[in-house]
């Protein structure tokens, strides 16, 4: 990677440009009323301009295909490059386009439902969410449709464990929810006696993930659903923690009522650097009725995204499908063991997809902030760091199933050497990264005095 | 195992790491899950394909859909994609990286999002932009819920009926859940003159459903004397030469990047985009970049004034959105870097030019009449049709044509792009005049 210091804008020179167009337009100009009056500045530059600027910019840039990213809760596993081949013979299809003329695009959507549906235990799904959050929102509209539906209006709490994501409280906020917080054990589990007392007509539900975000499968989630169920409420299942039961075992079988998918975890869809993503929501039978009432994006989803994930389950197939969450828990698992060491493992059983690290055994002064940037030297992506909150040097790291033991290998022997540096010379730590192209920046004048935008002074 | 492509464990690989473990099969790793939840049935999913069968299979899917010379806008625009954009997209650097939480091996995302948001405060005239939403009715949704949140207590949004029917679609959505009330109205200088003590924000298109470039002289300051935000909904690429938001004194801009050279692609994935007046700075939702140095001076750039987000505030976030459509943007950025000022005002004087072309060619044909006369449109127009619509898409369809889409109200829009040659527009007038209608 190699510091390269321009935006587009610097590289504009009046009278270049890099445009190809029909022609026309010549007698047509734009004065008057409802014209724009203010000048427009965007670069002015030529075609190999634009293409060595983004070029540039894109070797200070870490993705799946540069080394390993063991981001926590994201699922970074590889991007199979077949997957985008066949999305550009898609490209023409206008969204209002009668059904008629777009019978290949609707059976993908087809196939896709009925996979999901299988993989999950959920009767039907909606393509519509563009994201996991967004899905969050969706299935929570759900939720709130069965019981308007009954004329249970009261239920206007949802319980969300300590553990979760920070999208499952502002995704039922933004849909009018009240969040209840249900606390976690010492083991790292929803703690089933703390939940009992939050029960009653006022609740509209649960939202939890599982396995959580400490990577723990919620064994007590039969108990669980019971007591949610017997008070009227349903149980949300957020996907984004799927990846290890993805072939073992199915939401919909341990009492799920509705769920989102992240296609761009589990099925293997490009991140693109925060999206586009896709969201898709399950539902049981009995909220099959709603499923088509909330209408939460322009056309039909992210369709582009549900083409690639599509093209990941025909290429996995009934056969290896049941291998994807094993494999993904095996890795965990041997991460988790080979390092433990020598970093703190406030919860030492059996994991699923991720675990969670509360920094050093020895800090000797260095933070997870430290061990994370200093990661960056070694030519790996840092897990995610201070999440969950539960611990506060909290390292959470998810390996996936695409990677090979000698890069796990090479990633314990980084994790080790880092610990040793951190005894020896912390200082090295804290000023990490060195090798990066650029070093810790600014973050606080970023924040008190923001620059947003380019201006030519 | 083994024979996998995207699995690289080789038996021994397992082995040697269950060993690790101290467990003895995969299945063990599973043994605090109860067992009636594990699944024993085999899935019914079709056999593993190879790659040549995955492209086959979607090949037969792509030759069931039928191409169509589209003449059709309606919130989806089919603009060229300059060859450049989809190479740089599909950069792996780029396209497998996710949200830019390092910052420093992150510098590449972080910079081409600060260009997006220069880009989109220079199309819009705004202050601030945010690094991007899911589509443009989405964004809308956002701006509804950011209204109530700069004024406080306020609850009312007054919505125009002369939006894209998607945006008034999932503004509905949105408001039903947020306890949002909203109004729809064709009649909004009216409706904020009532006076309701509760407005919050209006939302006004730039160019209407019927794409008619609209006017809002003297809206802002109706809506500013009631203390409330006036939000506009606009097609970025035109955006290069009607009004801005700006310009008519809006508060909030949002619309969707899709018109900036993102295929039509059955509805996605586009990017929706948003933009304020620096004074509502921390209410806007999602991601923002902002420029800062590193300990050695360099310009650097990280994501900022994170407080407003879920992952530090929870649930008193100014929104849930995590990840959005940063690809997207990018390529919206190179779109606009290619075209530059002069390319984007060449590209709506050609689209100008041609859907009068063909909107004053089917009026000739004696089988429309105009419902707008006089008012001005750029590239969308409505025209009322004076034959049976239902035979008239049939009988376009059939010829290769989606066109003359039908709206509540009974006239059909058309859009004409710079894809839609002058030879496509006679084509399309001739089918139309000599059809048995």
């Amino acid at each position: 990677m190699r510091y390269y210091d321009r935006l587009i804008f610097e590289l504009s020179r009046p009278g270049r440009s890099g445009y190809s167009l029909p022609g026309g337009g010549e007698s047509v100009n734009f004065e008057g009323g409802l014209w724009r009056e203010s000048s427009l500045v965007l670069p002015e530059v030529s075609e190999v301009d634009v293409v060595r600027h983004y070029t540039n910019l894109s070797q200070m840039n870490f993705g799946v295909d540069t080394g390993f990213y063991p981001l926590g809760s994201c699922t970074m596993k590889y991007n199979p490059k077949i997957n985008e081949e066949i999305v550009p013979a898609f490209n023409a299809l206008h969204p209002l386009q009668p059904e008629s003329t777009v019978q290949g695009a609707r059976e993908v959507l087809d196939f896709m439902d009925k996979a999901l549906a299988e993989i999950t235990g959920m009767k039907h799904f909606t393509f519509l969410p563009c994201a996991g959050a967004h899905g969050e929102l969706t299935g929570l509209m759900l939720m709130r449709e069965y019981h308007f539906s009954r004329g249970d209006t009261a239920r206007t709490k949802i319980i969300v464990p300590d553990s979760a994501h920070g999208t499952n409280p502002a995704s039922a906020a933004v849909c009018g929810l009240d969040v209840v917080v249900v606390k976690s054990r010492p083991d790292g589990l929803v703690d089933v006696e703390d939940l009992k007392p939050l029960l009653g007509p006022d609740i509209a539900g649960i939202m939890m993930t599982n396995p959580n975000t400490l990577g723990l499968f919620e064994r007590d989630i039969k108990e669980i659903a019971a007591l949610v169920h017997e008070c009227g409420g349903l149980l949300y299942y957020d996907g984004a923690n799927m990846n290890p039961l993805l072939g073992v075992v199915r939401p919909g079988d341990m009492g799920f009522d509705i769920m989102h998918l992240n296609l761009h975890k589990t099925f293997s869809t490009p991140h693109g650097g925060g999206g586009p993503g896709s969201g898709p929501v399950g539902v049981a039978e009995k909220l099959v009725p709603f499923l088509e009432k909330p209408r939460v994006s322009g056309f039909h989803g992210n369709f582009g995204v549900i083409l690639r994930a599509c093209a990941y389950i025909l290429s996995l197939g009934r056969e290896n499908i049941k291998l994807a969450g094993r494999l993904s828990t095996l890795a965990a698992n041997y991460v988790k063991e080979s390092l433990k060491d020598c970093y703190k493992l406030p919860i030492g059983t059996v994991c699923k997809h991720e675990f969670v690290f509360d920094g050093l055994s020895e800090p000797n002064g260095v933070s997870t902030l430290d061990v994370a940037k200093r990661l960056l030297d070694y030519g790996f992506h840092a897990p995610t760091i201070y999440f969950p909150l539960l611990f506060h040097q909290a390292i959470m790291i998810e390996p996936t199933e695409t990677e090979s033991l000698q890069t796990l290998d090479a990633f314990i022997e980084a994790m080790r050497s880092i610990a040793e540096e951190a005894k020896r010379d912390p200082e090295l730590l804290h000023s990490a990264p060195h090798n990066a192209p650029i070093g810790r920046p600014d973050e606080t004048t970023a924040a008190r005095q923001p620059v947003l935008k380019y201006s030519a002074e | 195992m083994g024979t996998f492509a995207y699995f690289p464990h080789t038996p021994e690989d397992i082995k040697v790491m269950l060993e690790r473990i101290g467990v003895a099969s995969l299945d063990e790793l599973y043994a605090d899950v109860p067992a009636e939840f594990i699944r024993k049935e085999e899935y019914e999913l079709p056999s593993a394909k190879s790659e040549e069968e995955v492209r086959a299979w979607f090949e037969g899917l792509a030759s069931k859909n039928t191409r169509l010379k589209v003449f059709v806008g309606q919130g989806a625009y089919d603009h060229y994609t300059p060859s450049v954009i989809p190479y740089i997209t599909s950069r792996s650097e780029f396209l497998t990286a996710y949200t830019p939480y390092q910052c420093e091996i992150s510098q590449g995302t972080l910079r081409y999002i600060f260009e997006w948001q220069s880009m989109i405060c220079a199309l819009t005239g705004l202050d601030v932009a945010n690094a991007s939403m899911y589509d443009g009715p989405t964004a809308a949704a956002e701006a509804m819920r950011m209204c109530v949140a700069c004024t406080r207590k306020r609850n009312t949004v007054v919505a125009s009926s002369l939006l894209l029917p998607n945006v008034l679609a999932t503004l509905r959505t949105y408001a039903r859940y947020s306890g949002i009330n909203l109004v729809e109205t064709a009649e909004v200088y009216e409706a904020v003159a009532e006076g309701t003590l509760d407005l919050a924000g209006v939302i006004v298109p730039s160019i209407n459903r019927f794409g008619i470039v609209e006017s809002h002289k003297g809206l802002s300051g109706l809506v500013h004397e009631m203390g409330a935000l006036l939000v506009e909904y606009c097609d970025p690429s035109a955006l290069a030469v009607v009004k801005t938001p700006a310009e008519w004194g809006a508060d909030i801009a949002v619309g969707d990047g899709q018109s900036l050279g993102i295929p039509l692609c059955y509805g996605g994935p586009y990017v929706g985009f948003m933009a304020c007046r620096s004074e509502w700075m921390r209410k806007l939702p999602g991601r923002i970049v902002g420029q800062t140095a590193d300990a050695q001076g360099r310009r650097s750039f990280v994501l900022t004034l994170q407080a407003r987000e879920q992952h530090i505030r929870r649930e008193k976030a100014t929104s849930n959105i995590c990840s959005n459509e940063s690809l997207m943007a990018l390529w919206c950025t190179v779109y606009l870097s290619l075209m530059g000022p002069e390319g984007m005002r060449k590209l709506n004087a050609i689209c100008y030019e041609r859907s009068h072309r063909l909107h004053d060619a089917l009026l000739e044909t004696g089988r429309f009449e105009d419902p707008f006369e006089g008012r001005t449109f750029l590239k969308e127009f409505a025209l009322k049709p004076l034959c049976d619509v239902a035979k008239l898409q049939q009988v376009l369809l059939d010829a290769g044509f989606f066109a003359a889409l039908p709206t509540p109200e009974g006239y059909v829009t058309f859009c004409v792009t710079e894809r839609r040659s002058d030879e496509d527009i006679d084509a399309l007038v001739k089918i139309i005049k000599e059809a048995a209608l």
